[in-house]
């Protein structure tokens, strides 16, 4: 590999979704050598597929509105264990982030006096909780992560950001420091791969929903941010925490309004019995998420699934009569029409509980620095590294993530690595030169798919990983059925190992794109599986058969799952905000 | 690489322009022929010369002309930027066209005014 | 018959002299496939098989291409809307150079896109919230902002296909008219001065074949005249 091609710039910001472009944009604006490597053009990032809004106390819809009560319904969402140093940043700094964005031209919607739109989202409170629903989420009719995105990106245009659009990062590069100098890329085009060498390297790759079989995210979610840093021997944080919602469309993973239960719809196995009736005798159908979900899975396990393969159940709508459909759900119906090829005026929906949003990630600090942890458990900051958006863990969501907050989450985070690069880099901040070494080593992975002859398909490979992943992690959870996953997954880990790359073509080869995004799947789900399996309690998304009540003596940390031995640490939460009094943790209700 | 130089005013808002108002008398001339022509259904010479020997049908026939002289370019003009991707094949074919409407044009002054 | 005939344009670069296309058998089990789905399936049977793909629902713009003669996105068209004698032809969006199989390059769509500078300027200093914008001026950007890039539109456009360098083509031309539409932007005159000569906007031959395939419902046509009426407005 002597005659690789070598890029060299300031900053690489791996990602175009949101938070990677705004963070290019902060450091394109102060004249930094600076490129977004996105393995898809930038507009394509799954930012682009968030709807309701972007949660902010901006004072529009309630002038009063105050951010430390965006704070506290935050650390309530969360559980307790976002980060409240983190949480009072995002909240403090959001009016200022939201503003820039109309600023940029953001098409928000209004109100008659001009000001930005803003709804109610769950969550939402007033006077820390005793005021009554709150209206915080700032919205451009329901497209706001299409706007969002297109406008940061239009921006970074405006301000000659280098794009390396279709570039797709295989693995970082460290020097003998451990630092962080740079990552291989590899041109999609054309097959080339390059050497990125930069000074920070910014992983803002988003989430990894592809982990399981049912998502609601796009089909580039596949953690590559978290395989590329866990690979590095980086520790990730909080990832048994997977949001997940009970009723996706099975197959396609769209979501499907808990408002077809409050209309009277219900949820059946395939018998054809309400099943909901044995789990939740009062509130049935209507019980919370997490109940519904969790039956929804029982259901399935023991053998009551609907399908060839039995793995999902079936929302009734039918006996609602037309009228009411066409009245109530007309979106509902056109939604599964379009992705279920069911008429709910005839047939029930095909529904899954569906993986939405990863609130773990490579740990950080407020200016987006990727943290690890020293021999004693005290944080140590990785030079060179950074993460900002769903894939970095700061934590401000915790346990549980409120609606509208990871776009808001993107922005700040973003803003604030791209602000911490551009000052690190003027104090002329340098890390060793990679050696040759160094290089060949972050190439071995790409090295072993070009060389493989003979092995499982990689989609094989990827649909056995996406299965076990959906009947041992999902919603709920328990020893037996985590402990026989992270067996499996240790098997496939061998497989994936002598897996085969059948075609080795240059020219746009999205086949060999493919079979390096399984790698990451599989450290993505292999880091959930242990860090699951090791949290002993339910927590905000991660509920457990077999611990189900909340630990606040033993669990009230972050999970720190590592790498290089596979084992699971704690990390301390931080309760000291600077600005306003801790929030204690108390029983979460709503 | 197709240029603009060749073109009448550089400008497409003037050649739109163009294009719609020659359009218009075009449209009025070839609706005043015809209806003429209905209402004449013997014409002789002698009526279809008298015609043309009034003065405002002489400018009326000589705008129109000129429209369709100012038509024909810019229409065959975007024609050969659409089509010829050869530079040297579309210049000539421009310059065929220039030459032919220019002819046209002056034929046509000769004829409304000569004999 | 669950049995679905499938032809596929397929080109390699690096093997084929020339494109030519591949026939597929997909077993749909009967049920009435995504044309994305279809793609799915013949990727796992034939890896080699090249085309973009992301959100999965019409909102991210990566699978734009030319079913059975009518440009589209893959995700969002059900087999049975476009098949035509029980046989699906899958092949690029028709006008730019193809890169492999199903993906095109893009490269001149963006180009125009960029050149229409699709970003908000105001040299006004920006107040300390939000710049303010009445619920009637924020409607002038409904069926404007919501495009996707999918590039549907400008490559079932004549003028755009003999001309893509130099006309700017519906997409560029719908971005353009949004930050014209737009009460916060004030470079109207550069704007409309970047439009003024005989290919970037006066191409549109107003056949309206953008409307016809746009995949969002949008109408690009009436956004050109919207611009062609500003252009005249402002010259006479």
């Amino acid at each position: 590999m002597s005659t690789m091609r070598s890029l060299t710039f300031d900053a690489i910001i791996v990602g175009g979704g949101g938070s990677g472009l705004r963070a290019a944009l902060e450091l394109a604006k102060s004249g930094k050598k600076t490129a977004v490597l996105s393995k898809v053009f930038p507009t394509r990032s799954h930012t682009v597929s968030a709807q309701g809004g972007i949660t902010c106390a901006i004072g529009s819809a309630d002038p009063e509105d105050d951010w430390r009560w965006h704070m506290y319904d935050t650390v309530k969402g969360g559980d307790y264990i976002a980060d409240q140093d983190a949480a009072e940043y995002l909240c403090s700094e959001g009016p200022k982030a939201v503003f820039e964005l109309e600023h940029m031209g953001l098409p928000f919607s209004r109100f008659d006096n001009g000001r930005i739109y803003q709804r109610p989202f769950g969550g939402q409170s007033k006077d820390f909780g005793k005021g009554g629903q709150a209206a915080r989420t700032c919205a451009a009719a329901d497209r706001t992560g299409h706007a969002l995105l297109h406008t940061l990106y239009q921006n970074n245009l405006k301000n000659n950001t280098v794009f390396l659009d279709e570039w797709y990062a295989v693995d970082l590069v460290t020097n003998a420091d451990g630092d962080v100098v740079g990552c291989i890329a590899l041109c999609i085009e054309t097959g080339e791969i390059a050497h990125v060498k930069a000074k920070a390297t910014v992983l803002a790759t988003g989430g990894a929903g592809r982990i399981f079989a049912s998502t609601t995210n796009a089909l580039i979610n596949t953690g590559d941010g978290i395989g590329m840093a866990l690979r590095a021997g980086f520790p990730m944080q909080d990832m048994e925490m997977w949001q997940f919602h009970p009723t996706g469309i099975y197959g396609a993973g769209c979501l499907v309004t808990e408002g077809c239960r409050g209309e009277g719809g219900y949820l059946i196995n395939k018998d054809g019995e309400r099943f909901m009736e044995r789990y939740a005798p009062n509130a049935k159908d209507l019980a919370g998420r997490d109940v519904v979900a969790r039956a929804m899975v029982m259901e399935v396990l023991e053998g009551r699934g609907c399908g060839e393969n039995g793995d999902h159940v079936m929302l009734k709508l039918d006996h609602l009569g037309e009228e009411v459909l066409m009245k109530r759900l007309p979106g509902i119906v056109e939604l599964s029409k379009t992705f279920a090829h069911v008429d709910p005026v005839k047939e029930p929906i095909p529904v899954t509980p569906t993986c939405h949003y990863m609130m773990g990630g490579i740990p950080t600090n407020v200016n987006g620095q990727a943290l690890a942890q020293d021999a004693d458990g005290n944080d140590r900051i990785i030079n060179g590294l950074f993460a900002c958006g769903e894939a970095a863990c700061v934590s401000v969501h915790g346990a549980n993530r409120l609606g509208g907050n990871s776009l808001l989450d993107l922005v700040v985070f973003g803003r604030a690595a791209g602000i911490h690069i551009e000052k690190s880099l003027n104090e002329g901040v340098d890390y060793l030169e990679a050696s040759q070494s160094d290089v060949d080593r972050a190439m071995a992975r790409m090295s072993r798919w070009n060389d493989s002859n003979g092995g499982e398909s990689v989609a094989d490979l990827r649909a056995e990983l996406q299965s076990i992943m959906q009947n041992a992690f999902g919603v709920f959870r328990q020893e037996d059925n985590m402990q026989e996953g992270v067996t499996k997954l240790a098997e496939l880990r061998e497989r994936i190992g002598n897996a085969h790359l059948g075609d080795k073509s240059n020219a746009f080869n999205t086949a060999r794109v493919e079979a390096l995004e399984l790698d990451n799947l599989l450290e993505v789900a292999e880091a959930t599986a242990i860090a699951a399996l090791e949290r002993k309690e339910s927590r905000g998304a991660h509920s457990r058969y077999d611990y189900p009540d909340r630990d606040d003596v033993n669990w009230l940390k972050h999970s720190l799952f590592h790498p290089s031995n596979k084992t699971v640490t704690k990390r301390e939460v931080n309760f000291t905000p600077k600005t306003v009094d801790t929030f204690e943790p108390k029983i979460r209700t709503y | 690489m197709v240029t603009n130089i060749t073109n009448l005013g550089r400008s497409g808002l003037s050649d739109w322009l163009i294009q719609r108002v020659s359009a218009v008398v075009l449209a009025v001339y070839a609706v005043f022929m015809v209806a003429y022509l209905l209402f004449h259904p013997n014409l002789d010479y002698a009526t279809w010369s008298g015609l043309f020997s009034q003065t405002w049908m002489r400018i009326f026939s000589l705008l129109a002309f000129i429209s369709m002289a100012a038509h024909a370019w810019v229409g065959l003009w975007t024609v050969s930027t659409d089509y010829l991707k050869h530079t040297g094949a579309r210049f000539a074919f421009q310059a065929v066209v220039i030459f032919a409407i220019f002819v046209f044009l002056v034929w046509g002054v000769q004829v409304l005014w000569g004999a | 018959m669950s049995n679905l005939q499938v032809s596929v344009y397929r080109y390699n670069p690096e093997t084929d002299s020339a494109p030519y296309m591949q026939e597929f058998q997909i077993d749909t089990q009967g049920r009435d496939l995504m044309v994305l789905n279809v793609l799915t399936m013949i990727k796992d049977q034939d890896s080699s098989l090249a085309f973009r793909r992301s959100c999965r629902e019409g909102v991210c713009g990566s699978d734009g291409m030319n079913m059975n003669g009518k440009n589209g996105l893959a995700c969002v068209t059900a087999v049975s809307e476009v098949i035509k004698d029980n046989k699906l032809v899958l092949r690029p969006l028709p006008g730019l150079p193809v890169m492999r199989d199903l993906v095109v390059d893009m490269g001149l769509f963006y180009k125009q896109y960029e050149r229409m500078q699709p970003y908000l300027q105001n040299d006004t200093a920006a107040p300390a919230i939000e710049r303010l914008q009445s619920p009637e001026d924020r409607d002038k950007l409904d069926g404007l902002y919501e495009c996707i890039l999918c590039a549907c539109c400008s490559t079932a456009c004549p003028s755009f296909w003999w001309n893509p360098d130099k006309f700017v083509g519906p997409a560029g031309l719908l971005q353009a008219y949004r930050f014209l539409a737009d009460t916060r932007d004030n470079a109207t005159q550069s704007r409309l001065a970047e439009l003024e000569d005989p290919f970037s906007l006066f191409r549109c031959r107003g056949i309206m074949n953008c409307v016809a395939v746009c995949p969002k419902g949008l109408n690009p046509t009436r956004a050109i005249g919207k611009i062609r009426e500003m252009l005249l407005s402002n010259a006479t």
